[in-house]
């Protein structure tokens, strides 16, 4: 069964004082068709976690390995790892200006499938899928996030998620600034992705309601660039009651 | 009134923008004369050339061009007449006078001038297409007119190609109500050196879209004037270049508000790449006292590419009364957005074809403006030519030469 693999990741940032260590030391490895939620407090390096994993320049591997099925995820390039079968929900996606959402779509699923999607079902599937997601048939001829709302933004991305069939995906706060109405259409493109694809999911989140939609197999507390927890479902139930306070009081908790 | 100023992206590395030099005194006392002894030749610190390479210019600030260098050949729409016209024909020189040396030696060194006429209230149903091509390196002088008359419609689109040491007059006038598309194609080889003075004319009612899309030479330095002459007059200015290695790519408007209720816009957009690419817009926008209710906004945008290239972009505007609808600018120049290429490449597109799809669309809105079928799908087939060269660096490809478009 198809794997993502992560061994003992350490995690640079360059900043101006020079590099600064954010992730130390992350292990986690997620099946085909599981769920993990990545939770924790606002700086615990959820989110570089999710931008190195997809190759972000401005972060620097210092150890540590990830492989996809096997291959070494590090040594492929942005648009590799992407086609090697993973994708990344962005938390604040980009604006393309000039490139609309129909051709930015059929572009990125002909490098992903390395074969142009053919016309006649390609048509109907991103209509339909942007049906599914409440998005009006307009979208599609609109600058790529441009204008976009937050919730608009968010839709597209799941849009993406749910058209290129990934192996793995990770979700990058995807739930954050999402209205409820939003949040449940969201979570319901999630799901289906789920059901069609057999896809891994890695949720990172920082707030537990996104886990009333999507239900998690897994939970990992983060806290100072590594997992300082992990468990069932449950665990989302408690650090709802309790918050983060325990793992934030008594400095970074050893996993 | 608003006035709004838009500086806050303006700077990138090795650009310079607006506000660096403010030029001596109004634009409206720029001295412009048919004299060549009333425009000398520059030495090149002056405000209209210290942009320029005024060394590679050298051969058009002389007085005694020749006509030989190009050739200019019409193939009109059929509505549209074409005539053949010496230096006496009345209809030449109405639209305002030379502004500099290469716009005095080309009214000066021109023997025969081609008339390009769109009869009253016709409507044109095809493009007119002017095709200026360079068949000899001698400095040379040529004269186009183009005259829309009352309430006619036409598109017109100038195409210079070859390989020429050229200063041009394009005079438009577009008499009242009528409405003229003029595009400006620089398609030169290597090499070639063009210096051309467009001034335009607007009557009352009159609707003028004027493009310019500068892509091959060496030197191509064009300086559009426009000036209203009746009220309700429209128009719109796109421009569009792409500097590679050692170009230089300079475009100088000006747009005269000389009477009430007029409206101008400008927008033009470049990419540079390369070392030694350079590119100059100079956009000034003058609303004399007596135009009122004039409503103007001007913008400039530079994407630079590779290191090694430099964008100037100078907006100037000058407000003498307060009673408009509306005045702005903004000038911006920015680097390749490493967000965007993140973006894109994490939905698993290449590099390469990733950078193609952010210039493109950089340009997309641009050229959708243009409204000339024809001439949009030229201007992605010339982009996509260009940005081989720069992607050949990137994939480590041996450089591929540009078809012509």
């Amino acid at each position: 069964m198809p794997t993502l693999e992560i061994r003992d990741l350490h995690v640079s940032v360059e900043t101006k004082e020079g590099p600064k260590p954010i992730l130390r030391g992350v292990d986690l490895t997620i099946a085909s068709g599981e769920t993990h939620a990545i939770m924790g407090p606002n700086g615990s390096g959820k989110s570089t976690l999710a931008s190195a994993l997809a190759g972000h320049p401005k972060y620097t591997v210092t150890s540590g390995t990830v492989t996809l099925d096997g291959e070494d995820l590090l040594a492929m390039t942005v648009d590799e790892r992407a086609r090697a079968g993973l994708f990344l929900a962005m938390q604040y996606p980009v604006e393309v200006s000039g490139v609309s959402v129909a051709n930015f779509l059929r572009t990125a699923k002909t490098a992903i499938d390395g074969q142009a999607p053919a016309l006649r079902t390609w048509g109907k599937e991103v209509r339909g899928a942007m049906e599914n997601l409440r998005m009006d048939t307009s979208f599609a001829e609109r600058s790529v996030n441009e204008g976009f709302s937050g919730g608009e933004k968010k839709r597209h991305e799941i849009l993406q998620m749910e058209l290129f069939k990934p192996r793995f995906a990770i979700l990058d706060e995807t739930d954050s600034g999402l209205d409820v109405d939003a949040l449940r259409i969201v979570s319901e493109g999630v799901n289906r992705a789920k059901d069609n694809t057999d896809v891994g999911v890695l949720l990172i989140t920082h707030y537990t309601r996104i886990l009333r939609y999507i239900k998690p197999d897994f939970v990992h507390v983060f806290v100072d660039g590594k997992i300082a927890e992990e468990g069932g479902p449950e665990l989302a139930d408690r650090l709802e009651e309790e918050g983060y306070d325990k793992y934030l009081g008594a400095g970074a908790v050893s996993a | 009134m608003t006035l709004t100023t838009d500086h806050s992206r303006a700077v990138a590395d090795g650009a310079h923008t607006h506000g660096a030099v403010k030029p001596e005194g109004s634009r409206a006392e720029r001295r412009t004369s048919f004299s060549l002894d009333e425009i000398p030749v520059p030495h090149g610190r002056e405000e209209e050339w210290r942009f320029s390479p005024a060394d590679r210019l050298q051969p058009l600030f002389q007085a005694d061009l020749g006509t030989t260098g190009v050739t200019v050949e019409v193939t009109p729409a059929p509505e549209v007449t074409v005539e053949t016209v010496g230096r006496d024909d009345a209809r030449l020189g109405t639209a305002g006078k030379p502004g500099d040396r290469t716009a005095v030696t080309a009214w000066n060194g021109f023997e025969q001038a081609t008339v390009v006429t769109v009869p009253a209230e016709a409507v044109a149903t095809g493009v007119t297409s002017v095709r200026v091509e360079g068949v000899a390196k001698d400095a040379t002088a040529t004269h186009v007119l183009v005259r829309a008359e009352r309430h006619s419609q036409a598109i017109v689109v100038l195409d210079h190609a070859g390989d020429a040491t050229l200063t041009e007059t394009v005079e438009i006038v577009v008499e009242d109500g009528a409405h003229l598309t003029v595009v400006s194609v620089q398609d030169w080889a290597d090499g070639a050196v063009h210096a051309s003075s467009h001034r335009a004319r607007l009557g009352r009612d009159a609707k003028l879209k004027h493009v310019v899309v500068t892509f091959g030479g060496d030197v191509v330095r064009i300086t559009p004037d426009a000036e209203f002459t009746g009220t309700g007059g429209e128009v719109e200015m796109v421009g569009l270049y792409f500097a590679d290695n050692d170009q230089h790519q300079e475009h100088r408007l000006f747009v005269d508000h000389a009477v009430p209720d007029c409206t101008s816009r400008v927008t033009y957009k470049g990419a540079l790449q390369g070392s030694g690419a350079h590119t100059v817009w100079v956009g000034d926008v003058l609303i004399r006292a007596n135009a009122e209710n004039t409503d103007t906004y001007e913008l400039n945008r530079n994407l630079v590419l590779t290191d090694g290239a430099r964008a100037d972009s100078v907006p100037n505007l000058e407000i003498e009364t307060g009673e408009i609808a509306g005045a702005g600018h903004a000038s911006a120049t920015g680097r390749f957005d490493d967000e965007q290429l993140f973006y894109l490449q994490a939905r698993g597109i290449p590099e390469v074809e990733a950078r193609r799809l952010v210039v493109r669309g950089f340009f997309a809105e641009l050229i959708q403006e243009i409204g000339v079928a024809e001439v949009e799908e030229r201007l992605l087939a010339s982009i996509d030519a260009e940005l081989e060269k720069s992607m050949s660096v990137i994939t480590g490809a041996p450089a591929v030469e540009a078809p012509t478009a």
